[in-house]
């Protein structure tokens, strides 16, 4: 039986100021599994993650996010669909004026009828799970780059959202840091079968965590596979990208 | 489907068993078994922690055991209602436990388990007095000393550059002459205008009344040159440069562009705050005296309109009350007031921490700083040259 799709994107096409930024972009990612978007600079990886987080007007073409044609979404569906997914900024965006329990606390708070004590405890166990129990009371400003970036995964999975997208989650982190984020994300697929949407330049945390591979260039997909199929593949752009392996054998 | 999952839920009872319904899980309760089957998920976990825990708290059972065999699905906030309930249930008095549970429910209530819940010590509330002994502290080490330490720095920075002319960036100085002071003309000419007036229009009923007509043209000309003008001025300016100042360097600061400056050898006192400082000191008397012009000629309009006091007539006697005095005084205030400005500015600029909110929280303060030092100098001022 075929794998559920969890992201369904076929002949997408974006402009800005008659600039086009995708053209003809199509892939899907499934079920369970850790899909990474990768991509030089100016390929379209940012773009094509704001169409399927609902940021950017779908214009033309057809993209599916948990199996809803997000292109004539209303406001209240897209919101009900926010639910239902987690994002992972960049940059943590983490809201400076609360502390790093408030914002895990903020979508339970916002989205369900739990009580305090039982938010609290859920927060609680969010850090924990991200290895940040000592972060309660701090606020983002306090936090290193690298606990930033777990507090904003802590946020992101606030909700058990089935569907996680993360916008390079290890960009300015450490080696040890980033293994470690990698880890995190891993489990959350093993163990909570968390479908995991990743856009990432990190070569080894490529190679730890991803299930599919989404290569952009230019604005359309040269490349779409596994991990397996991406190493031995003779497309130039992915060849080019993965030389460092070969350059630099561990 | 629903946004926030609501508290309703189905009861069946029946003689043997009560049968308790919500979304994707339904609950039987038998006798001190508690049967949990379907899916317990952040939007059950509201009814299963409120309901179905009072329901068990009143059951009158010594022991409840909780049956997930037929759990299908359970995610971190179904495990942590669980155990939830199951401590409600022992502060009551009832001993709870769980039974049974597919591979992947029992590895969720392992992983989920409130045992690896690391419990943070609330941060120590520090006593009434205390806190004012540290904030009065806090306030004349960070602040008076941080203030007069940054005075320091700027003034030295200053004169120091102006024997240097190569360590100053080429047209900084024109563009936030600017952008400080030519920006400003305006706004300071147009309110020191209606001021002067507005003066003059108050005091004609009054002086009228004595048929001192005529001293109408003493007190716009010594209140707007010695005191207004220069006050009114320095206001503007601190709401609008000021505040831009206090934000420019902040927002510096948040986006670690001062640290860039220092690791490439450069003092940000220097680069960023030195050239506001000539800017503000340099345009600063130029805005003065075009608000005492302004100021003057309002009460002079006011004065012809409602006291028949002609222009001639005004200027003519202007010419005698005005004194070198009342210049020097608008002088010297002006330069005290811009040093302000800049100095406060800079000061919370510099202060700021917790990102984009920060730099709100330090542009607002600085301009309620700024304005009340203005008036506070104002009056030593006033009493310097009185």
């Amino acid at each position: 039986m075929a794998q559920e799709k969890v992201i369904d994107v076929k002949n997408l096409f974006a402009s800005f100021d008659d600039e086009v930024v995708l053209s003809d972009v199509s892939f899907s990612a499934l079920k369970g599994e850790v899909t990474v978007i990768l991509g030089g600079s100016g390929s379209g990886k940012t773009t094509v993650l704001k169409h399927l987080l609902g940021l950017y007007p779908v214009k033309s073409g057809y993209v599916s996010v948990l199996n809803k044609d997000v292109t004539h979404l209303r406001e209240v569906e897209q919101v009900e669909l926010y639910l239902q997914m987690g994002v992972f900024f960049q940059n943590g965006a983490l809201l400076n004026s609360l502390t790093v329990a408030e914002n895990v606390a903020l979508p339970l708070e916002q989205h369900t009828n739990l009580p305090k004590k039982l938010i609290r405890e859920i927060v609680r166990m969010k850090l924990g799970l991200v290895n940040l129990e000592h972060a309660y009371y701090l606020y983002p400003s306090q936090l290193s780059g690298g606990m930033l970036k777990r507090a904003a995964l802590a946020r992101a999975i606030a909700m058990d959202p089935p569907l996680l997208f993360c916008d390079e989650p290890g960009a300015g982190l450490d080696p040890v840091s980033l293994q470690s984020l990698d880890s995190l994300i891993l489990d959350l697929k093993n163990q909570l079968g968390m479908s995991v949407v990743m856009v990432t330049h990190e070569v080894l945390s490529i190679l730890r965590v991803a299930d599919r591979i989404v290569f952009l260039d230019k604005g359309v997909v040269a490349f779409e596979g596994t991990v397996k199929e991406a190493l031995e593949s003779d497309t130039q752009v992915v060849v080019d990208f993965f030389s460092v392996l070969k350059d630099h054998p561990r | 489907m629903f946004i926030r999952n609501r508290i309703v839920g189905t009861i069946k009872k029946s003689k043997l068993k009560t049968t308790y319904q919500n979304g994707g899980l339904v609950c039987e309760l038998r006798e001190d078994m508690l049967y949990v089957s379907g899916s317990l998920t952040i939007y059950e976990s509201a009814y299963f922690s409120d309901v179905i825990g009072k329901t068990l708290k009143s059951a009158g059972q010594p022991d409840i055991t909780f049956d997930l065999d037929q759990l299908d699905y359970i995610d971190s906030a179904g495990v942590m209602s669980l155990y939830f309930v199951k401590d409600m249930l022992a502060e009551g008095g009832i001993s709870a436990d769980f039974r049974g549970g597919g591979e992947s429910i029992l590895r969720k209530l392992e992983i989920f388990s409130p045992d690896k819940v690391y419990q943070t010590a609330s941060p120590v509330k520090t006593g009434f007095f205390e806190k004012i002994g540290t904030d009065v502290l806090l306030f004349f080490t960070d602040y008076v000393f941080g203030f007069i330490l940054l005075a320091a720095n700027v003034f030295y920075w200053s004169v120091s550059d102006l024997f240097r002319p190569k360590s100053r960036r080429e047209g900084e100085f024109v563009n936030q002459s600017i952008h400080i002071g030519v920006n400003a003309t305006l706004i300071v000419v147009f309110l020191s205008f209606v001021i002067g007036y507005v003066m003059a229009l108050q005091s004609s009923s009054q002086l009228r009344t004595f048929g001192a007509n005529i001293f109408v043209v003493d007190l716009i000309v010594i209140a707007v040159t010695s005191q207004m003008g220069p006050l009114i001025t320095a206001i503007l300016v601190a709401g609008r440069s000021g505040s831009a100042i206090a934000a420019e360097i902040a927002t510096m600061k948040v986006t670690t562009e001062l640290d860039a400056l220092k690791t490439m050898g450069l003092n940000p006192i220097r680069f960023v705050v030195v050239p506001k400082m000539y800017a503000c000191l340099f345009t600063m008397p130029f805005l003065v005296i075009l608000a005492n012009v302004a100021g003057v000629l309002g009460g002079a309009l006011a004065a012809n309109i409602y006291l028949d006091i002609t222009p001639e007539i005004f200027f003519n006697r202007a010419a005698e009350v005005m004194s070198n005095k009342n210049l020097l005084t608008s002088f010297v205030k002006s330069q005290v007031y811009a040093s302000i400005i800049v100095l406060t500015g800079s000061f919370y600029g510099f202060r700021v921490v917790r990102g984009a909110e920060g730099v709100g929280k330090v542009t607002t303060i600085s301009v309620v700083v700024a304005i009340t030092l203005v008036i506070l100098a104002d009056s030593l001022l006033g009493l310097l040259f009185y």
